[in-house]
């Protein structure tokens, strides 16, 4: 996949936010964030329950209004121009927003006449988008009777029906098991090749921020970077490599004499960073003076971006020890005791 | 671009009315439900106070008196359930789906107010089709007269509803609200006994209450024919609500409701707009 055509361009920015905020009573959960997605693109809001995600996605489909700050969906303001934005949008929310009691088909019916889908496309357009989604079978069958992944499928039949320049997805596979979530991405990458769409969703999940275009990462109401999957974990400085040695001080010394790389002994074993690792080491284990015992080479995932960046691991919701120790050292009560 | 606003309010009233009525078919319990209880009222007090009551006025027996305020009980309770609709709609999320949609809050609130009193208009038609079973003599007169009125109430009833719905957050909220006002309420409104005749206190109470009123114009499209050709009976009428020496007429009654219920309208909508 050539990344640089994704690039947004003037001409082709269908999300754009300036200075985005949005304030719940005296908590900021928004925190002023700009950022601007191209057509077609895949966009990904990666970070933790309660960062801000859900927040954005909700000024952005104008259910919820911005307490300062500007933004344009499919070239339309958020503010002024809401029903324009909300033609132009589909949306697939993190909780199920279907009428249980309604049939598959039923619940597109309604979705059809709500955004005025000319008779003609109708029945042909929900035709094809419930084979895609595998549920076409299914199209009498109450909704009450379908699993957690067939209703994520039909929500997101639902929101395209009335083709949309945009799909919105809040946390598309949440909840849902491995496979059905592989399935989800499966239709949503189909999808996109499709039917030029822009998809913009939030996800806590790094392997399915790693199916993004590129991925704004986002912490306590802010974006902490903004890139490609695979720069932003480069930006760490390459793969981690670790040697068992006989003797660790003097692979360090060797590792820098011959290479300039700076390496440190960490829990018995010598490790450094180094882009292209793969490549690297067997040139290394062929002339390497000191005797290597073994080897591990470990791509950076994005939760080592995360945790570098914010200092907290994405999935546990808790800053890392050291980070936890240094706050707990630095409040103020602690001060006074330590001096 | 009126025009335009124009086409997308009537749409989404339609799309709104047709979602409620396709809800309410197939949710055969609510039929149950909404139907089984006006006739489980009528059945149980008919037989149960047919003896023990004589006639009310010259020709009117107690079942002639209570079925029209069943009916008009009935249209109310249906009419109200649309502010439960959209409790309902918000707690199972599809709210979301219509908030996001691109048809407009006022649409949407006129259109749950149209499902709820095409549903009404149904339940009071079913309720009348059952007339001759309690022995109400029916006529052409009395439907159609019906119709138009059941409409009205039905509007205002669902006006006071949705103002209620689009604050609530819980259905058991709502539950809880429809039993300690909406219940009272309808007792108090003439359904059972005349309110020209009751003690002091409670003539107070039903003749501010607005659904008295409501009752009356129902009870008036069925009494007023045998009413007129019998003569009154001494002293309280059972039709007309009597207001400081007037008595209403049915026009009276209907433009009472009606404007109150344009009110509690323009306020849900308010409302549903402000808190969604």
């Amino acid at each position: 996949m050539n990344h640089e055509q994704k690039t947004p361009s003037v001409s082709e920015t269908v999300i754009s936010t300036a200075g985005l905020v949005r304030n719940f009573g005296h908590t900021q959960a928004v925190k002023g964030i700009s950022f601007s997605v191209a057509e077609g693109e895949v966009f990904g809001f990666l970070g933790p329950n309660g960062a801000g995600k859900t927040t954005t996605i909700s000024m952005l489909c104008t259910l919820l209004a911005p307490s300062a700050g500007e933004a344009t969906v499919a070239g339309f303001d958020i503010r002024s121009k809401r029903t324009e934005v909300r033609r132009s949008i589909g949306l697939v929310f993190q909780d199920p927003t279907l009428d249980e009691y309604l049939t598959a088909i039923q619940n597109l019916r309604f979705h059809a006449y709500a955004y005025g889908v000319p008779k003609r496309v109708r029945d042909e357009r929900i035709y094809e988008l419930l084979n895609l989604m595998e549920l076409w079978d299914r199209r009498n069958s109450s909704v009450r009777e379908f699993s957690g992944g067939m209703k994520r499928r039909l929500e997101i039949a639902r929101g395209l029906l009335h083709h949309p320049r945009i799909l919105f997805l809040d946390e598309p596979t949440l909840g849902l098991d491995p496979q059905t979530r592989h399935r989800i991405w499966k239709y949503v990458l189909d999808l996109r090749r499709r039917e030029s769409l822009t998809i913009f969703l939030t996800t806590h999940y790094m392997d399915e921020a790693e199916n993004c275009d590129r991925i704004a990462i986002i912490d306590k109401g802010e974006i902490v970077a903004l890139d490609r999957p695979e720069a932003l974990k480069d930006s760490l400085g390459g793969d981690v490599v670790t040697l068992r040695v006989e003797d660790g001080k003097g692979a360090v010394a060797e590792l820098f004499a011959r290479y300039e790389l700076s390496a440190s002994i960490e829990g018995g074993g010598v490790c450094f960073k180094l882009p292209g690792a793969e490549e690297f080491l067997p040139g290394l284990m062929r002339s390497f003076s000191c005797e290597i015992l073994g080897v591990t080479v470990r791509r950076p995932t994005l939760d080592d971006v995360f945790l570098s960046l914010t200092g907290h691991s994405i999935r546990d919701d808790r800053p890392a020890t050291g980070q936890q120790l240094r706050r707990y050292l630095n409040t103020p009560g602690m001060k006074s005791q330590l001096n | 671009m009126a025009g335009l606003l124009l086409r997308q309010s009537l749409r989404g009233i339609w799309v709104i009315a047709y979602r409620e009525l396709l809800r309410f078919a197939r949710e055969r319990s609510r039929l149950a439900s909404t139907l089984g209880m006006p006739i489980i009222f009528m059945v149980v007090f008919s037989e149960g106070l047919k003896r023990q009551i004589g006639a009310l006025a010259v020709g009117v027996d107690f079942v002639k008196f209570m079925y029209p305020g069943i009916i008009a009980m009935s249209v109310f309770i249906n009419a109200i359930f649309s502010g439960l609709s959209v409790v309902w709609d918000r707690e199972i999320g599809f709210l979301k789906e219509v908030l996001v949609s691109p048809l407009n809050r006022s649409g949407v609130v006129l259109g749950k107010a149209l499902g709820a009193s095409v549903i009404a208009l149904f339940q009071a038609l079913v309720m009348l089709a059952l007339a001759p079973l309690f022995g109400v003599p029916l006529s052409l007169r009395i439907v159609l007269e019906l119709i138009p009125i059941v409409i009205v109430l039905a509007f205002s009833l669902a006006g006071f509803g949705l103002l209620i719905g689009s604050r609530m957050r819980s259905q058991q909220g709502f539950q809880v609200l429809v039993q300690m006002v909406v219940f009272p309420l309808t007792f108090l409104a003439g359904v059972f006994f005349p309110v020209n005749n009751v003690p002091r206190w409670m003539e107070i109470v039903s003749k501010l209450n607005p659904l008295t009123y409501g009752v009356d114009a129902i009870r008036r499209i069925f009494l007023v024919g045998e009413i007129s050709a019998t003569g009154q009976n001494s002293g309280h009428s059972i039709i007309g609500v009597t207001v400081f020496g007037h008595t209403t007429t049915t026009i009276e009654d209907v433009a009472l409701v009606g404007l109150l219920g344009a009110a509690l309208l323009i306020g849900a909508i308010f409302s549903f707009n402000r808190h969604t």
